[in-house]
């Protein structure tokens, strides 16, 4: 194992993270923030509570989800794309590191920005709503999980990106509507009985659930069903990843 | 039974030790030598076919000693920065195999690519990071631990130091250039490539660069340049490989390859301009130049006669004289310009 080359490319990972704080950091938390006076305080008020939980607690962990998925993408996908856009890429060919190494690196340190920042965005949203969280172990097994898991996503469209457009697209185009039909702002009790079953297909449903379980010990889904799924997508994220690197796609001639 | 003398048993020990010692001492030589004929790269049968089915290599094999500045030629999409970037780990070769440091890239390519640095063609740098930064940072993606000596002492061989601290996209190109190089020999490779290392770049830089090329032979780092600056190649190589087509058509010591395939010219300034070689001189190599005002002698080198002596007494016999003459030799640019000519 080459830990040198793992410590290498995660600090320099992690120095981009600070060196871009505002963008990494500030520009999440202050949209979120948005989030809670428009959805919490300004709409939320005229709404019930759903299963015992006031509307603005309610959708915390929604919101954090929100961020933590688009964040993890973002960077993981970003984090990868630039060296093979600027060509910089060539080095990290040409290095003693195995593919396990790479991902580890890149998608640790993509993990670690979104953890964070989902840190960040729950103490922000304790200024706004009390907050309660029934598991708190269950809570960061699950903001783990899901950091990882995206980041790893994050990593293959950023292999998969052939320009910046590419880059915006999968998570402009699918992961925010999964995300905003995920139950982020709804438990999917709400939808009619079809639209409970459609959403079903998305996978958001069962991170949303699970994490507001860890919050409130209440959930759409069992808690067990969600775990299951998230493990199944990180399987699946593992197993593509692992083919990118075997034949090379798109990134060896 | 009677006992073996003490001074006898002791003898034969003292001398079974010089045995052991001798043995252990031709071992030991035995090793060097290998090492020393272990060449630093062997590449055998290589080939590549890229996706688009455009064939780059046509089952390449080269073997590039240790200790030397090889330098390899070719026009301009010949397949140098693919035979390059196979051997470094960037492209995957379609069939053959290439051994750094007897290790197979593919295989052991931990063992091999840790013993290789790169500077390729493009100049592709983390815009940014800082001098220090990127430079300990390919340090450490080499599975080196730190060491700010060993990064002090690179930065100030390529006068960096002065910029250790700042962002790359403020340096020149030139000095981005040098970046590269330092990036490269973070790790201490023993094999280095230089990929069109002076394209770009101005006099003086490629002096210095030239001088730290030369210092790290001297050290014994092996060195694999590409170049279109065939005047480099000449001043640098030991050793030139010319590749043409995906396939190398020539390799040479760079010397032997001169005096092989390089001609004399000797060019005669006549007193009186001519206007046909007069019948006796007709068959001897001889041409008119400058409207008859120079008699232009072409000879090989390699050849037991040049014949100049029989040609002077024929110049003088016809009565043809001369004012000044002059001699030279053809550059490497000269040779390569018509190998390559000769492939097509």
């Amino acid at each position: 194992m080459n830990f040198y080359a793992i410590r290498a490319i995660y600090l320099f990972e992690m120095a981009r993270t600070w060196r871009t704080l505002l963008q990494s950091i500030v520009s999440p938390v202050i949209s979120t923030s948005l989030y809670f006076v428009v959805f919490g305080a300004a709409i939320g008020s005229r709404i019930s509570e759903i299963n015992g939980v006031s509307y603005g607690a309610f959708i915390v962990p929604g919101l954090i989800m929100l961020s933590l998925l688009t964040q993890s993408i973002s960077n993981a996908s970003f984090g990868i794309y630039f060296p093979k856009f600027v060509g910089t890429i060539y080095e990290l060919l040409s290095a003693p590191v195995s593919y396990l190494e790479i991902v580890v690196a890149y998608v640790g340190a993509a993990a670690t920005k979104s953890t964070l920042l989902g840190l960040i965005i729950l103490a922000t949203a304790s200024l706004f709503v009390p907050l309660h969280i029934e598991h708190p172990v269950w809570m960061v097994a699950f903001l783990l999980l899901t950091a990882i898991t995206f980041s790893l996503f994050g990593f293959i469209i950023g292999i998969w990106a052939g320009n910046f457009e590419q880059l915006q697209l999968v998570p402009l185009l699918v992961v925010t509507p999964l995300t905003f039909l995920g139950g982020a702002f709804y438990s999917i009790d709400m939808l009619p009985p079809l639209w409970q079953k459609v959403s079903l297909f998305n996978p958001v449903v069962y991170l949303v659930s699970g994490f507001r379980w860890s919050f409130f010990g209440i959930s759409d889904v069992n808690i067990g069903i969600s775990l299951g799924m998230t493990l199944v997508f990180l399987a699946i994220c593992l197993v593509t990843i692992w083919w990118i690197f075997r034949t090379g796609w798109r990134i060896k001639a | 039974m009677p006992q073996p003398s003490p001074y006898i048993a002791k003898a034969s020990s003292t001398r079974l030790s010089f045995r052991v010692l001798i043995c252990c001492k031709r071992v030991l030589a035995n090793h060097k030598k290998l090492l020393a004929m272990q060449p630093a790269i062997s590449v055998s049968n290589l080939s590549k076919t890229y996706a688009s089915g455009f064939t780059a290599l046509k089952s390449i094999d080269l073997e590039i000693k240790h200790g030397e500045i090889f330098a390899l030629l070719g026009p301009n999409g010949a397949g140098k920065t693919t035979l390059i970037s196979i051997i470094c780990g960037i492209v995957n070769p379609s069939s053959g195999t290439v051994l750094a440091e007897g290790h197979d890239i593919v295989k052991d390519y931990r063992a091999a690519r840790s013993r290789i640095g790169l500077v390729p063609q493009e100049l592709t740098t983390d815009a940014f990071e800082t001098v220090w930064a990127t430079v300990s940072f390919s340090r450490g993606l080499f599975g080196k631990p730190a060491n700010p000596a060993h990064v002090e002492k690179v930065l100030k061989d390529l006068s960096l130091w002065d910029k250790k601290d700042n962002k790359i996209i403020t340096l020149s190109g030139g000095m981005k250039r040098r970046v590269m190089i330092a990036k490269a020999l973070s790790h201490e490779p023993q094999i280095l490539f230089l990929d069109e290392p002076t394209a770009g770049v101005d006099v003086e830089l490629r002096r210095d660069m030239w001088e730290v090329v030369r210092r790290l032979r001297e050290t014994g780092v092996t060195i694999i340049l590409t170049t279109h600056y065939i005047e480099e190649a000449e001043q640098m190589a030991d050793r030139v490989g010319v590749i043409s087509h995906g396939e190398i058509i020539l390799v040479e010591e760079k010397a032997e390859l001169m005096r092989k395939l390089g001609r004399k010219q000797l060019t005669l300034q006549l007193q009186n301009p001519l206007e046909t070689l007069p019948p006796e001189l007709a068959s001897q190599g001889l041409e008119l130049a400058e409207g008859g005002h120079e008699l232009v002698y072409t000879y090989d080198t390699q050849g037991e006669r040049t014949g100049i002596t029989g040609l002077l007494k024929d110049l003088n016999d016809a009565g043809i004289r001369f004012r000044d003459l002059q001699t030279k030799q053809s550059s490497l640019e000269e040779i390569f310009v018509n190998l390559v000519r000769k492939q097509r």
